[in-house]
């Protein structure tokens, strides 16, 4: 595989007595989907919030593109290329789907002194690029909120991606998703790699990283417990080292093998 | 995707589902009502419009900035005491301290739009609720506003202002009226009744457009434009919508904010400032009650509390039924208390109309 874009090593973070990631060295090449799975409170987001500038890391080193970097805000990421799609904010359902695509981003228009925000551009943007993910919206002013779950992460995906992202990082986007819905992301999220870019993929669930995963890396309690390529680990052994082995072979067999 | 779900959406419905809806049934329902009671009494004759549109125009002017200001997703509870303080300082600086008014009333705006940003930097820096800290300042502001007439005049009312602004250049700007030729021309045509007795006969009763329909009309132009047409409209959506969201794309929630808070105290003064020059003196007591009215006026016109949903024209359009129920009782002859009965019926009715739209438009549940 070629170089990696964005190298963590070594990231500890604390916060006042709580040591969220104690040592995480992590790294993602251009066209890879590399998932990022482990148990609640396991650090995933913290881990992703000191890669798009949101958390500093108390110590560690970042390289972007072979560089040391020290991202002082997500605005200094961002224009690096790292682009975010969050949890639970990846969208502002009060607002139109081209408002939300361009937010912060807002083409001009100018006429005279006055400036702008190019509304004709925007929706016409928007409407070719929500179609190149498959999705085909009514009209471009129609509210988020109208939106499923799934298409709303699309939404944040096609942002991303039109805005030049170079890494692409999407925290659990299928967490509150049924089964159609998730393999429409899914697909995004393949169509996005073909693109060349390098995507980190947060998740609970083992069958969806290993639907679209290259290479898997499990956190647990602030540590990776290893990273592994695709096709050289089962799911159970991934399942496994994500819930801490033991107790879940115990629950599982009480389970009847169902989780 | 779920193409063949979409249903062929009409252009009857496209028209009728706006935020504005609600507001605009409420100015129609309004319209019919005291056509239909205070018909014949005035209110229609160029007197009695004169009087409800400065009336709306008023209501207007705040409720411009409470508009955008709530879309960013604050409250400006000190509007009303603002505009008492402002009026004060005008005249303290004019009257007692013989400044020019135009400096007195440039003065006084750097004044307020400053406490506007210590309005804004509170919120953002304390992270209270903008609800408690301009509740603060509704009494800070109040309360100095008092002392400070009193410490100067030893009194709550300071007149003279009239005289004081004869010749200034900024002060009609305020309390001017602009058209006067053509309402002249209008009444050697006939068309508009004239005095026919006393010093002004021959004089038309309406004797032009007073500046302070101009003001609501251009802010009301500027807030609609700004807020559906800039980049700078965008980032007040999404400050009210989602601040973290925002912030997370890159928008200067923080920034958005504070401007706004400039902004409700800009107009607020707009307000004080023609009120001043059209009485020709400042009230302590001026004021009272009207950061309710501009809000009021905002909700009717489709605004979502919370932030982050609103229309400049309808909370205008707010505004205008709030004027016009106002003076329409005073017309039709009704006991002024029924004002407020029928004030917050229609509030009622407008917000129930508005977020039934609001639903259907952004699908909230
Ligand atoms: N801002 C913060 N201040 C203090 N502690 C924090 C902060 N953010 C995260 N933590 C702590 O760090 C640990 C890791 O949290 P994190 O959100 O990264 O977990 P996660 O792996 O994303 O979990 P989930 O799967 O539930 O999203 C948790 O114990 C959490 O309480
Ligand atoms: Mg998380």
């Amino acid at each position: 595989m070629t170089e990696p874009i964005i190298e963590m090593k070594n990231i500890e973070k604390h916060f006042g007595a709580v040591i969220a990631l104690g040592g995480v060295s992590f790294d993602v090449c251009p066209g890879e989907v590399h998932c990022l799975l482990g148990d609640n409170g396991a650090g995933k987001s913290t881990f992703i919030k000191t890669m798009s500038g949101v958390h500093r890391p108390t110590s560690g080193t970042i390289l972007f593109e072979g560089r040391e970097m020290n991202f002082e805000s997500p605005r200094d990421a961002m224009a690096a290329g790292i682009a975010t799609v969050y949890q639970d904010l990846a969208m502002i359902p009060l607002m139109s789907v081209t408002r939300n695509f361009w937010m912060g981003n807002e083409p001009i228009r100018k006429i005279g002194p006055f400036r702008f925000f190019d509304f004709e551009l925007a929706n016409r943007v928007t409407m070719e690029e929500m179609a190149k993910m498959g999705i085909n919206l009514r009209e471009p002013s129609q509210a988020v909120g109208t939106l499923s779950g799934g298409e709303r992460q699309t939404v944040a995906i096609a942002r991303a991606v039109y805005f030049g992202a170079k890494v692409l990082i999407l925290d659990e986007p299928t967490s509150a998703l049924g089964v159609r819905q998730t393999s429409n992301v899914l697909a995004t999220i393949d169509k996005v790699r073909k693109q060349g870019i390098a995507v980190v993929f947060i998740t609970h669930n083992v069958r969806h990283a290993l639907a679209v995963g290259d290479r898997f890396t499990v956190l647990n309690r602030g540590r990776t417990l290893g990273t592994a390529r695709r096709g050289e680990i089962t799911p159970e052994e991934l399942q496994d080292m994500m819930a801490g082995g033991q107790e879940l072979a115990q629950l599982e067999s009480s389970l009847g093998g169902t989780v | 995707m779920t193409d063949e779900r979409l249903k062929q959406v009409s252009t009857l419905r496209r028209i009728m589902i706006r935020p504005e809806l609600g507001a605009i049934s409420g100015a129609i329902l309004v319209f019919v009502f005291f056509l239909m009671i205070a018909g014949d009494s005035g209110m229609f004759a160029p007197q009695g419009i004169q009087n409800w549109t400065v009336v709306s125009a008023q209501f207007a002017i705040i409720a411009v900035g409470a508009c955008l200001l709530m879309i960013a997703g604050e409250f400006d509870l000190s509007v009303g005491s603002m505009i008492g303080f402002a009026g004060i300082v005008i005249a303290i600086l004019s009257v007692q301290w013989g400044w020019p008014v135009w400096a007195a009333i440039l003065v006084t705006f750097a004044l307020t739009i400053s406490l506007g940003a210590v309005n804004g930097f509170l919120v953002i820096k304390t992270g209270l609720p903008s609800f408690i800290v301009t509740l603060a300042f509704l009494y800070i502001l109040r309360g100095l506003t008092i002392w400070l007439s009193i410490l100067t005049t030893q009194k709550t009312v300071i007149g003279g202002v009239k005289k004081a602004a004869e010749g200034d250049w900024l002060a009609p700007i305020f309390g001017g009226k602009v058209f006067t030729g053509f309402f002249q021309w209008m009444a050697d045509q006939g068309w508009i009744e004239t005095f026919t007795r006393g010093t002004r006969a021959g004089q038309p009763v309406v004797e032009g457009v007073p500046m302070l329909i101009i003001w609501a009309l251009g802010l009301i132009i500027f807030g609609q434009v700004l807020l559906t047409k800039t980049r700078f409209g965008n980032w007040i959506f999404a400050a009210g919508g989602d601040a973290q969201a925002a912030r997370y794309v890159g928008v200067p929630v923080n920034r958005v904010k504070i401007l706004m808070f400039m902004f409700t105290a800009f107009c607020a003064t707009v307000f004080a400032t023609a009120q001043v020059m059209e009485f020709g003196s400042a009230a302590a007591d001026r004021g009272l009650l009207k950061e309710f009215e501009a809000i009021i006026s905002v909700v009717i016109g489709g605004a979502l509390l919370t932030g982050g949903y609103g229309s400049v024209v309808g909370a205008a359009l707010g505004a205008l039924i709030f004027g016009v129920v106002q003076q329409g009782l005073f017309f039709s002859g009704a006991e002024s208390s029924l004002f407020r009965v029928f004030l917050g019926t229609i509030l009622i009715l407008a917000v129930i109309l508005n977020t039934y739209i609001r639903r259907i438009i952004t699908g909230e549940r």
